[in-house]
């Protein structure tokens, strides 16, 4: 995954799930359902830090070309580049106001059968979590995809960038999968693969023996494995037991790059109870 | 204009091989912003630094370590690194084939077409088998020297490879309680059910276009001119009504939309 440039420490923090990253509201016909969205992917759970020659843990900083100087959150803004550093600058409330009225919710405008989506379109992963009072309408909107095998199927406007989203029910939770819009997604013609050739049929069956012969029906998620994570942290254990590269820094109580356990975060607010800080 | 492949390797089924390149099947139209120094109205640059101190860290004093408990880090060093690097190889091994739908929406990372280097029989033989068994293989491999768990698949003649994102970075529905709150009553879901049908339909992406990037570039070569476009304040939303009654207003109103349609 490529990964964005960050503007702000907030937004690194919501990133990792310690705050829902939009509030908004869910809507099926006039009914709305006001939620809070929440990462449902996470990069690794080995995260390495960057360290100091002491080990002090780093942080990242912007700074001004010009001045060289540190600059914070309110001396930042986007520009587009519309010729050699030549920008045009928009601020985020520009950007928001941008947003037509009916992209500023999901609005599951269609319901569609769930094995429907081709797996080409789905991007990054999302729960949504009922934020207060409206666990009534979720639970009835959950339930009812569930039950009929539908997913539901909406875009909206987040933080400058229209998304197109799929809805599934899963375990009474809402699942949000951000999808890629047709024209992001290549075609095989623009990509320039040829047209299909005639294939003899002794080849077609010499691969159908070979996929017979080694399906299953079933696939345990867990053998999806990071295989550079785990060697990482077998690596991590080593070190640790020798007591080798080991280094220990006093340091006051941070916020900034602390490990945030989503799951844990997630659990409170479906609780209904106040969001960890 | 064809696009250029990203990587070279061979799709490896038992001892059979197939050579194959590997093209980016996604085309990113997000508008990008640069971060720009308010000020000066420049890029702004970045440096990692001392949060005690205050001070830079230049690059090659910067080390990479991983915390063990608050305060305590084992440090790895370059040649640590270097030694997770798996060995370079470019099969893309295929060792077991399962129906497309075991598979998880949120396990589906970057897809990658494939396309035939040279022969293309083995290809398009392949493509059809994959279609006829109604299967995807499980494929791994390495690639610019990370290791990738993938799912081969066939799409339309052609064959898609995805990367797959591994268990330990997805997190799972399972793990998640039930949300609280009472469980919807039996004429609530009956309503709901009637609202879900008015609203049925098949996934066709052609019925969704991004009409928000447009407004932003729009807005922008207004800027650029010289323009202030004026925008319009974002209000405030109301409250609504009960659930029952928000349901019986609902079906009504798209069964007048059908009836008028």
């Amino acid at each position: 995954m490529p990964k964005r440039k960050r503007a702000t420490a907030t937004e690194e923090e919501e990133q990792r799930g310690a705050r829902p990253m939009w509030s908004g509201t869910l809507t099926f016909g006039l009914v709305s359902v006001p939620v809070d969205l929440y990462p449902g992917n996470r990069s690794s759970r080995t995260p390495l830090r960057m360290l100091g020659p002491e080990g002090v843990p780093l942080a990242r900083r912007y700074y001004s070309q010009k001045t060289g100087n540190d600059l914070d959150a309110d001396s930042m803004i986007r520009g587009y580049e519309i010729d050699k550093d030549k920008f045009v600058t928009v601020t985020d409330e520009e950007l928001e106001r941008l947003a037509p009225e009916q992209s500023r919710d999901i609005d599951l405008r269609s319901f569609v059968p769930l094995q429907s989506i081709p797996p080409l379109y789905f991007d990054r992963s999302y729960f949504l979590v009922p934020s207060s009072g409206s666990e009534k309408a979720y639970r009835l909107l959950g339930e009812t995809m569930k039950k009929n095998d539908l997913a539901g199927i909406a875009t909206f406007v987040m933080r400058g960038k229209e998304y197109l989203v799929a809805i599934f029910s899963e375990n009474g939770i809402l699942r949000a999968e951000t999808m890629r819009f047709s024209d992001e997604l290549r075609t095989p013609k623009e990509v320039g693969l040829p047209e299909k050739t005639r294939v003899s049929s002794a080849a077609v069956k010499k691969f159908e023996n070979i996929i017979k012969k080694h399906s299953d029906n079933t696939l345990a998620l867990s053998t999806l494995k990071d295989e550079k994570a785990e060697a990482l942290r077998k690596l991590i254990a080593k070190k640790k037991s020798s007591r080798k590269n080991v280094v220990h820094v006093e340091m006051p109580e941070r916020e900034e790059g602390k490990v945030v356990d989503l799951i844990e975060v997630l659990k409170k607010s479906l609780a209904g109870k106040k969001k960890a800080a | 204009m064809a696009a250029r492949a990203i990587w070279k390797g061979n799709l490896k089924l038992n001892s059979t091989k197939i050579p194959v390149k590997l093209y980016s099947a996604i085309q990113d139209r997000t508008v990008r912003f640069h971060i720009l120094d308010d000020r000066a109205k420049l890029r702004v640059k970045q440096h990692m630094i001392n949060p005690e101190s205050g001070d830079e860290v230049p690059n090659e004093e910067i080390r990479k370590g991983f915390e063990i408990e608050p305060g305590t880090f084992v440090v790895l060093e370059e040649k640590d690194l270097e030694s997770l690097v798996p060995e370079a190889s470019r099969d893309v091994a295929i060792k077991k084939f399962v129906p497309p739908d075991v598979i998880p929406p949120e396990y589906y990372d970057r897809p990658y077409y494939v396309g035939p280097d040279g022969d293309q029989s083995a290809y398009f033989a392949l493509a059809e088998a994959l279609k006829n068994q109604e299967r995807e293989g499980i494929a791994h491999w390495v690639m610019r020297k990370q290791p990738y768990i993938g799912a081969l698949r066939a799409q339309g003649d052609h064959l898609v490879l995805f990367t797959l994102r591994s268990a330990e970075e997805v997190l799972s529905a399972k793990d998640l309680p039930r949300p609280a709150g009472r469980a919807p009553e039996k004429k609530e879901l009956a309503m709901a059910k009637q609202l879900v049908e008015l609203l049925r339909g098949d996934f066709d992406p052609k019925d969704y276009k991004d009409e928000y990037r447009a407004r932003v570039m729009e807005f922008v070569e207004q800027k650029a001119k010289g323009h202030k476009p004026r925008l319009k304040l974002v209000k405030a939303k109301r409250k609504t009504a009960s659930l029952d009654k928000v349901l019986a207003k609902s079906i009504e109103s798209l069964k007048k939309e059908k009836r008028s349609a």
